[in-house]
């Protein structure tokens, strides 16, 4: 079942390279992203049931961790995917894309899908490295798919940064197996995560701290953690709208989900204080960075982004907390900010297409001119700004209760007072972009109902997870115990 | 091999490797820029080669095939095409001038000495006593990523960046497991391939190499 999740995404990515950009085609990506899904959901159900299952030796394992977050990835793909069918056509008519350039779109978004997959089922941690530095790779053109200047500044930051951050996160991978070799109790040396999580009370403290400093660096630069974020605002605001939903929805996740596995390591190795401490730290000057961006902002895709650092310092926040409660929330965060987000880009590329700007100041009365359109984008704000009955009300609750019952209270206050003023910021932006008169005649323009069905479907979603997780409930307690929440 | 012949040969590559990584801050002509980087990546799959031998051991010899293949052969060879291809060829106006970057260079490498003290206390070793040698080259990489404008030279700072810590992995743990390591030298020759495309399409877009010509982003 592991191999065939990693296997639906390169076969779709044969079939667009063979077959080009064609209708038909183009619907095997949304498919090819329910399959994985109902394949996550399977081996959920098998995993919940059974214990964890592994793959290929011992590189690949899938446990209600890995689960999880397959079915995250599937769900953003589906959206991402849907859209992206009638998107890249629009795209094709109206010249800004070619047969070709269209046909590598197709194959580099079903690659991106693939490595992120492998990224959160491979046990060898050495191949989870492998696969976080393939998505930057796979995503590199996927970012300049426009080919204008500012796109190709933003790739190349991308790549330089993104290439960078990685290769701390290789050094601390490095003296991570380093400290496993010199290890008592272990014979030679080993990456993967089931051998080092039963053997990390052994490992050499000093070279674990150095270790754990580089990878929440490493990842974090990934994951979109200050202070190596700075590539994050402008790849997400360039890339195609699809992208920038796969991207902001479900690849700053797997980055730190790459960062969950080793913090099981690092507690139980030096006690949990010291990741917490880095991911505090992090998590706050995250926020920080993303609420006084989010004050002045003029372009509603940055907006966006800026809003996607602020729900991963709030994720951050939570994984430092720890504990059951926490990890649940965090982990319904990650799902809840994944669909909440991708629904909004997509609405955003919508505006984009439509209005032919990203300036906040020019777009006006959308409420009225475009209902459809401007209502989802309105809702997915609303949803990631934590209103009910969205889930991600549920899980900032959760995280919050989480952090004063566990006397990190200081930390949580902080942190809500600056998520208090990214609310105030984007409630302000879009509350002018939706309801504010519009220049001139006021023409109603109807959205196509196949356009804007991804993004109802999304909303409709993202309610119905913050009604209730039932169906997800022994998932996540299942998944927050493997990511350390006893 | 001896023992006192092995140290020797393993100190002499690694130091070469820390050479290169100064001559990269000192030469403002990219094409000499790109020579060091090959002999440093031939330096590095030499370490890999060196241990191989020491220890009678096949795998770290086909690692260092590859790594002399992609290091020392491949990559230079795309980097002197994006530089063959006409444009300017000097790194004219880095942030830091040189002699500032050399002393700067020079107290890295000091300080990387002293931050990896805990990691050689593990097992003190020929091999483990180079770790700071690659820790110094990773941090004149990430030097040489924040201070110089040109593209050619930020993909150098990187590929230093990756070249120190391929050196960590060689002396301390013997190199990672092979699919991981032939996993890696797939993902870094092909991030350099698309650094080169999209230095390409910069040189037709600005009509240089300089980054400082595209600043349109920001907030």
């Amino acid at each position: 079942m592991i191999i065939a999740v990693l296997a639906i995404p390169i076969a779709a990515a044969v079939l667009a390279g063979l077959l080009g950009w064609r209708r038909p085609v183009a619907w095997t990506a949304p498919l090819a992203a329910a399959g994985v899904t109902g394949l996550g959901i399977g081996i959920a159900v098998h995993v919940l049931d059974h214990g964890p299952v592994s793959a290929l030796g011992s590189l690949l394992r899938a446990d209600a961790l890995s689960a999880f977050m397959v079915i995250v990835i599937g769900v953003v793909a589906t959206i991402a995917g849907w859209y992206g069918v009638g998107y890249i056509d629009h795209e094709v008519r109206a010249g800004h894309a070619t047969a070709a350039s269209a046909r590598l779109y197709a194959v580099l978004v079903e690659l991106f899908v693939a490595a992120m997959l492998a990224a959160v089922l491979a046990n060898n941690l050495g191949v989870m490295w492998v696969a976080v530095e393939a998505t930057t790779i796979a995503t590199a053109f996927l970012v300049g798919h426009q080919r204008t200047r500012a796109s190709l500044e933003a790739s190349w930051k991308y790549v330089i940064i993104g290439s960078v951050g990685v290769a701390l996160a290789f050094l601390g991978t490095v003296l991570i197996y380093f400290a496993t070799r010199h290890a008592p109790g272990l014979t030679g040396a080993s990456l993967d995560w089931t051998v080092l999580v039963a053997h990390a009370p052994h490992l050499n403290h000093g070279v674990v701290r150095l270790a754990a400093g580089l990878l929440v660096l490493g990842f974090g630069t990934k994951a979109g953690l200050a202070p190596m974020h700075t590539w994050l605002p402008d790849a997400h605001s360039q890339a195609p709208a699809p992208v920038s939903a796969l991207m902001s929805g479900v690849l700053l996740s797997v980055a730190f989900y790459a960062l969950l596995r080793y913090k099981v390591i690092v507690d139980a190795a030096l006690g949990p204080r010291y990741m917490r401490g880095l991911l505090i730290v992090g998590a706050l000057l995250t926020l920080a960075v993303a609420a006084s961006l989010l004050l002045a902002q003029r372009d509603y895709k940055r907006m966006l982004a800026y809003s996607s650092m602020e729900h991963m310092g709030l994720i951050a926040l939570g994984a430092a907390i720890g504990g059951p409660l926490a990890m649940a929330a965090v982990l319904l965060h990650v799902l809840g900010h994944g669909i909440a987000k991708s629904v909004v880009f997509l609405g955003s590329g919508e505006l984009l297409a439509a209005e032919g700007t990203t300036e906040i100041a020019r777009v006006r009365g959308l409420l009225t001119r475009r209902p459809l359109v401007g209502g989802a984008f309105g809702l997915g704000v609303l949803a990631l700004l934590g209103f009910p009955p969205f889930s991600l009300f549920a899980s900032e609750l959760g995280i919050a209760r989480a952090g004063y019952a566990s006397g990190l209270g200081w930390a949580v206050t902080a942190a809500l007072l600056m998520v208090l003023v990214a609310f105030a910021a984007m409630f302000g932006h879009c509350q002018r972009m939706l309801l504010g008169a519009p220049e001139g005649q006021a023409i109603i323009h109807p959205t196509a109902a196949s356009t804007a069905a991804p993004l109802v479907a999304g909303l409709v979603l993202a309610a119905a997870l913050g009604v209730t997780v039932w169906p997800l409930e022994r998932l996540l307690h299942a998944a927050a115990t493997v990511a350390g929440g006893r | 091999m001896s023992g006192s012949l092995y140290v020797q040969l393993l100190d002499l590559t690694a130091g070469l490797v820390l050479v290169c990584a100064f001559v990269v801050l000192w030469r403002r002509d990219l094409a000499a820029i790109i020579r060091a980087l090959a002999v440093q990546g031939a330096a590095v799959a030499g370490v890999a080669a060196v241990s191989g031998a020491h220890h009678r051991d096949a795998e770290p010899l086909v690692v260092a095939a590859v790594v002399f293949g992609l290091k020392a052969v491949a990559v230079p060879a795309v980097l002197r095409r994006t530089v063959g291809r006409g444009g300017d060829t000097r790194e004219v106006t880095p942030l830091v001038n040189i002699p500032a970057s050399l002393v700067a260079a020079a107290a890295l490498t000091l300080v990387s000495y002293a931050a990896t003290t805990p990691v050689v206390a593990v097992a003190p070793s020929p091999e483990t006593r180079t770790i700071p040698i690659g820790v110094a080259v990773v941090l004149i990489g990430l030097f040489t990523l924040a201070t110089r404008r040109k593209a050619i030279t930020q993909i150098v700072g990187f590929l230093l960046v990756d070249n120190g810590i391929a050196l960590i992995a060689f002396v301390a743990t013997a190199g990672v497991p092979l699919v991981v390591e032939l996993g890696a030298s797939l993902d870094l020759l092909l991030a350099v391939l698309i650094l080169q495309v999209l230095t390409v399409r910069m040189r037709t877009k600005t009509g240089g190499l300089d980054l400082d010509a595209l600043q349109e982003l920001r907030d």
